[in-house]
């Protein structure tokens, strides 16, 4: 890619990441804004790129990016976390707790040290889901499912933030570790609903398989 | 259901995957175990007739960008019938969680079971790694010692620097390769593929017989070690008449013919060194004494300028690294390096790709080379290797430099825009005395004083970096004896005060430094016999890992162990390491043959002792050190005269050949 890079002794590609995953979870939604020094077509750019990162790492579409920065259109993201072992009705009880405390606290090593935040105040929704089929690689055992609306607060409340919320409300402590997927993030509608922050951008036609 | 399909299931219901990935988010970097990098090959483990794990054993960070294992990696899968995986060591968080939840050693491309290769190939630029082995093989369910080992188990198989001594691991391993590895796994490949095609006649023991018989790897249990009363070794002999008395180092010739790597991996986490590095020579003849690499690399092969550009070329193409490193004992000696570095200075020109060179030799002409290298405007810093302080030390270790050259080539680079210049040292060398050691403070002063008159500021720095002197096999300190780790760390305690004694130089220069404790037993690793793997197991039975990490490294440990253990062979830590060794006695690597002749080993030690300086057989007659005659090599150096043209610039993007995804 004709990336454009940064002035000074040290040029660093322009390459700014928002609002990424955090470690040890899963996503298929992650977005990045790249400074090129040439204009290229981005459905081209996209093959690009997708050939050149690792499998499961898969560029689904890319636009010329509009006036605005991208990250002034994430201020939400829906997740999903599998919950293996933890019966749904038991999961659907910490949930109603969760709901029904005005504030919880919760405890997370940051890089400034050990923080007490509330987990509470930035979740728009949390579901448990009802499914029939347990998800792959889970067999023999129940496996609840959560939907979780986050808003992007500072310090960001994650998915692991929003388990020790239950814990801390029901004591739910699930046998094995949950696993967590981001399944989408983007601009949050007066309805709770996610819009896809590269919409704007696009002309209403889509560019690039999806 | 097709063959293929059931095929697919088969080979993915080896990964360990599904065990590793929950364990994952509970420790440090998970991103390390992976896989999934750019050049990373994942092949069908049926259609592969030979499978081969190749390991550095310490960390990810460390061992990614190591260019043995990157090129023999390259080498075996260009094979369509040969599959070959990388593993490294787990921290010990990982470790914690493997063992708990039964989860083997690793490859991190496809996460298979290291414990079902046919080879596991472990590649020892140091000896620092012999404990993350014994951490390897026990996950991987290997048993410890070779001799337990069935045909069930890998093929477990030393290369690199440190396994032209193997014998401290000899109990651990089935066969080591002394040298250049490329021709020497092929080799490997066919002699496995072959007995593997014949139904494994005479299982285990006919395959290390057939690989001994070779003579160039090594089979440690075929040669029995007698020991005198006193503890030395009376000899080291064949326990059956097929194998060869010594085993032969490989050596790698045109190295043309093998531009590896030409695929570099790149890493998704953070590594050492993210660059594109490729070797513009193999060997040294600069002849310091102390150097084990200079002495079994024997003899020096350039690359062609044009191969180097070349592969440059395709390297940054391939991989998208922004820097270049041109690597080798001394690049600078490079009968081309001037055109080299020009040439690619020229061509990558107002893009954002620099160039670095280790650069080691003290003369102008360095600097020129790093004034050619810095053309974007960094100048981050020179580093120079005087090694010894006095004229007098470096005599006896042949790195012959004179102070004023010294003291010029260091104001030359002030002169020149550097601010930051770093010398190195060693401490603890043959017939060193404190006045030595202590003449590294005049000789930093001198720079300083020197460098502020010639460029009128006070804003010029220079870093004394200081480390203990260990004497290695197959070079001429290998009779030498060590110094004690008390002795060391006072001298370097004198050193310090010495610098700091005018404060007004003091201010200018900074003192880094080891202590004299890791290399007394990286001592006794690298000088150790066969009774050292005692030690070595006891060590990583009572929790030692990562020994090259100062946080992990635990002298008491060492000591401990090898109080308990050697005692019972009549011999101590002290009898390894701080005893000089006499021209008669059998040293554990005798029969490991580096080329060298003992005779001309034993003649440098006298001359280093007299003070004696050798020269290099590049620019005078062939001192008959006697490599090339026993190992049918020739020194292969240019000029070719050719330079390199500009390139024609790639713009745009970088279409894939095939999208298929
Ligand atoms: C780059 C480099 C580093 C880098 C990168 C290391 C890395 N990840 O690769 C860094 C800065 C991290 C480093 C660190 C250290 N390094 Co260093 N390093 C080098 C350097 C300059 C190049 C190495 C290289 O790439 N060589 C080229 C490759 C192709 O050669 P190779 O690895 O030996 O592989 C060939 C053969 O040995 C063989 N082979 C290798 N493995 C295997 C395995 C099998 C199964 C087989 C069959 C064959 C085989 O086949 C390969 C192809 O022919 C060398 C000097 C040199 N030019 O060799 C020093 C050198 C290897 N380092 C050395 C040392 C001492 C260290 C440190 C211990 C320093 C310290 N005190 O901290 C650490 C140890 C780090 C560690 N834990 O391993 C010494 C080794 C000393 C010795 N044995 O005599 C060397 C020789 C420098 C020197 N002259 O002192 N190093
Ligand atoms: S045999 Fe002669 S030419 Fe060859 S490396 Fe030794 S001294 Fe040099």
């Amino acid at each position: 890619m004709p990336v454009a890079y940064s002035q000074g002794f040290t040029p660093h590609p322009k390459i700014s990441y928002a609002s990424a995953a955090p470690t040890g979870v899963a996503s298929e939604a992650e977005y990045l804004e790249i400074g090129l020094c040439e204009e290229v077509d981005p459905a081209e750019l996209r093959i690009a790129l997708d050939a050149a990162l690792s499998p499961g790492l898969d560029i689904l579409d890319a636009v010329v990016a509009g006036p605005g920065s991208l990250a002034d259109r994430i201020d939400a993201s829906r997740w999903r976390i599998e919950l293996p072992g933890v019966d749904p009705a038991v999961l659907r009880h910490a949930v109603s707790a969760f709901l029904a405390a005005p504030e919880v606290p919760v405890e997370r090593m940051t890089k400034q040290g050990r923080r007490v935040f509330d987990a509470r105040g930035a979740v728009v929704s949390i579901d448990v889901i009802s499914t029939t089929e347990a998800p792959s690689e889970v067999e023999g055992v129940p496996c609840a499912i959560l939907e979780v609306v986050v808003r992007q607060v500072t310090p960001s409340v994650r998915p692991d933030d929003v388990l020790s919320g239950l814990r801390v409300v029901a004591d739910l402590a699930p046998p094995v570790p949950p696993r967590a997927t981001r399944l989408a993030q983007g601009t949050l509608t007066a309805q709770g609903e996610i819009v896809d922050p590269l919409e704007a951008d696009r002309d209403g036609a889509a560019i690039g398989e999806r | 259901m097709s063959v293929a399909s059931a095929a697919a299931r088969r080979s993915a219901a080896m990964t360990v995957w599904p065990q590793l990935e929950p364990l994952l988010p509970q420790v440090s970097k998970p991103i390390q175990y992976v896989g999934g990098e750019l050049g990373a090959v994942v092949k069908d483990w049926d259609s592969a007739a030979v499978r081969w794990a190749l390991m550095y054993p310490d960390a990810y960070e460390v061992g990614l960008p190591n260019q043995g294992v990157q090129i023999l990696y390259e080498v075996l899968n260009e094979l369509p019938d040969v599959l070959a995986e990388r593993t490294y060591a787990v921290w010990p968080d990982l470790e914690r969680l493997m063992r708990a939840h039964g989860v083997p050693q690793f490859t991190v491309e496809a996460h298979r079971p290291v414990g079902a290769f046919d080879l596991l190939g472990v590649s020892f630029a140091t000896e620092l790694g012999y404990t993350n082995l014994l951490t390897a093989l026990d996950l991987a369910g290997i048993p410890l010692l070779a001799v337990d080992r069935t045909e069930a188990h890998p093929v477990v198989l030393a290369g690199g620097h440190a396994a032209f001594n193997p014998e401290p691991i000899a109990d651990f391993l089935d066969a080591a390769v002394l040298g250049d590895g490329e021709e020497a796994v092929l080799e490997i490949t066919d002699i496995v593929r072959a007995w593997k095609e014949e139904g494994r006649p005479g299982g285990r023991d006919e395959l290390l017989l057939r690989l001994a018989r070779t003579e160039s790897v090594y089979v440690p249990r075929f040669y029995d070690v007698d020991y005198l009363p006193d503890g030395r070794i009376r000899r080291v002999a064949p326990n059956r008449p097929d194998v060869p008395f010594r085993v032969h180092k490989r050596t790698t010739m045109d190295l043309d013919a093998w531009p590896y790597p030409k695929k570099p991996l790149v890493p998704l986490a953070e590594t050492v060194h993210e660059r594109y590095a490729v070797e513009i020579f193999r060997g040294c003849t600069r002849g310091c004494r102390f150097c084990q690499a200079g002495m079994i690399t024997r003899p020096v092969r350039e690359r062609s300028i044009t191969t180097v550009g070349q592969m440059v070329q395709q390297g940054l193409e391939y991989s998208g690294f922004s820097e270049v490193g041109l690597l080798s004992l001394s690049s600078a000696d490079h009968s081309e390096i001037g055109d080299i570095c020009s040439g690619l200075a020229e061509r990558y020109a107002g893009t954002n790709v620099s160039l670095s060179l280790p650069s080691t030799r003290v003369d102008a002409f360095n600097i020129e080379l790093a004034q050619e290298l810095s053309r974007n405007g960094r100048r981050t810093g020179l580093t120079f290797a005087p090694e010894g302080g006095s004229e007098r030390i470096r005599r006896v270790i042949n790195k012959m430099v004179s102070e004023e050259d010294l003291i010029r080539t260091v104001v030359t680079a002030y002169t020149n825009g550097w601010r930051q210049v770093k010398l190195y040292f060693m401490c603890g060398l043959p017939t060193e005395t404190d006045e030595d050691v202590l003449q590294i403070a005049r000789l930093a002063h001198e720079v300083i004083k020197a460098g502020r008159e010639a460029t009128g500021s006070k804003d010029i720095r220079c870093t004394v970096s200081i480390g203990a002197f260990v004497p290695k096999p197959h070079t001429p300190f290998q009779w030498a004896a060590m110094e004690r780790p008390e002795v060391i760390d006072n001298r370097l305690k004198l050193l310090k005060q010495a610098i700091n004694a005018d404060r007004s130089l003091g201010r200018a220069i900074g003192f880094r430094y080891h202590d004299g404790e890791p290399s007394l037993i990286e001592g006794l690793l690298s000088r150790g016999d066969r009774r050292v793997g005692a030690v070595i197991r006891k060590v990583w039975e009572n929790g030692g890992r990562f020994d090259g990490w100062s946080e992990h490294f635990s002298f008491q440990r060492w000591v401990e162990a090898a109080a308990e253990v050697l005692p019972q062979f009549g011999v101590d830590l002290d009898w390894y390491t701080v005893r000089e060794r006499e021209q008669t006695e059998v040293l554990p690597w005798d029969h490991l043959d580096s080329g060298l002749d003992k005779d001309w080993l034993w003649q440098d030690w006298q001359d280093a002792l007299a003070e004696y300086e050798q020269d290099d057989c590049r620019w005078t007659p062939c001192f008959d050190c006697g490599v090339c005659p026993s190992m049918d090599t020739e020194i292969q150096v240019g000029p070719t005269g050719r330079k390199l043209l500009p390139l024609t610039p790639v713009r745009g993007l970088r279409m894939p050949a095939t999208s298929s995804r």
